[in-house]
């Protein structure tokens, strides 16, 4: 099987027509190919996310990363821009949001696209997936242990994120959940309660708690890494995607 | 778990960078994931200067033992620099 994948950047056009910085990975073959749009950490748009970009590509998915803080930072090391967009509040979920479909609209957009796209996110871009399966038409998402789906953050808190598990309603398509039993950001509470809604709005849906494992135990350069769960995980990911997203 | 909780403190002084020294207009300090440390959470201080853009910045990732000793340490400076210098 001819395997060939390219990855590099590029911009295309995100919320209110703004032009963003993208990390684009994907197969060099005929295709057909669902689309991933890969939701970065709060960390930013980093070498970690780029992996994860390429490893769907490897996969058999044409793959995009936005990087959200394009505007805060333009050109900015991750780091640097991760600060920077932190200090200002974060990502507004209604720009989040326009991002997301311009990278759908991306990845629908390409000849080799079987026209079907997913979200997939972590930490903080879990809830940002959860955010755009319920405000935009998709076919697949991914949440990673995303926190604050359910539960209202910290008074004082100068990030611009509330709860949004009333949205569930509106999920447009199957949601893979991903997380930690160890997590208290979503805790397991949090995590019963989003499947609890979920479930009453009769929405299709599977989640998978890791036990001996808390918050982002897919990040390969962190302590936090949980090989058992990440391998799992990963299984998890490509049966979901196996069955909504390829062709 | 992210705290994503963030302090924001205004600066006045001086900080050194990749790109050499710069005024200092604020601080960010959070507890939350380093990009760099070996732990899973760390205090996390930016030293910054928005105006001068993003990369205006010097950063620490301390552990929690670490960051009290450091505020301790900084404490107790001040206090015994002879009267009328602070």
């Amino acid at each position: 099987m001819y395997d060939a994948t390219m990855a590099e950047t590029i911009t295309i056009t995100g919320h209110g027509g703004d032009r963003i910085e993208a990390y684009f990975a994907r197969p060099l073959g005929p295709g057909p190919f669902g689309g991933v749009v890969v939701i970065h950490h709060m960390p930013g748009y980093d070498e970690g996310t780029k992996e994860i970009t390429r490893k769907f590509a490897a996969h058999g998915y044409n793959a995009i990363c936005p990087n959200l803080y394009t505007r805060e930072a333009p050109g900015a090391s991750p780091d640097d821009a991760a600060a920077t967009a932190r200090a200002q509040g974060g990502v507004p979920d209604e720009r989040l949001v326009g991002d997301v479909l311009g990278a759908v609209t991306f990845l629908r957009g390409q000849p080799n696209s079987n026209g079907k796209a997913s979200t997939i996110g972590y930490c903080s871009g879990g809830r940002q997936s959860f955010l755009a399966a319920v405000s935009l038409p998709l076919d697949a998402a991914v949440d990673c242990y995303g926190a604050f789906v359910v539960g209202t953050p910290p008074e004082g808190m100068p990030l611009k994120v509330g709860p949004i598990v009333h949205l569930a309603k509106d999920l447009s398509c199957p949601l893979l959940g991903l997380f930690g039993a160890d997590d208290q950001h979503p805790s397991p509470d949090q995590v019963a309660e989003l499947g609890k809604a979920l479930a009453a709005a009769g929405k299709p849906f599977e989640f998978h708690s890791y036990e001996g494992a808390g918050h982002a135990f897919f990040a390969v350069d962190r302590p936090s890494y949980r090989p058992e769960a990440a391998k799992d995980g990963w299984g998890k990911i490509w049966d979901f995607y196996g069955r909504y997203l390829a062709a | 778990m992210c705290t994503y909780l963030t302090e924001k403190v205004e600066m006045d002084g001086s900080g050194k960078g990749a790109s050499g020294w710069f005024a200092l207009s604020e601080a960010t300090v959070y507890f939350d994931h380093p990009v760099h440390a070996t732990a899973e959470h760390t205090l996390n201080i930016d030293f910054r200067n928005p105006g001068q853009g993003p990369s205006a910045r010097v950063a620490v990732e301390l552990t929690a033992e670490s960051a009290r000793a450091l505020a301790a340490a900084i404490e107790a400076t001040l206090a015994s620099a002879p009267p009328g210098l602070v």
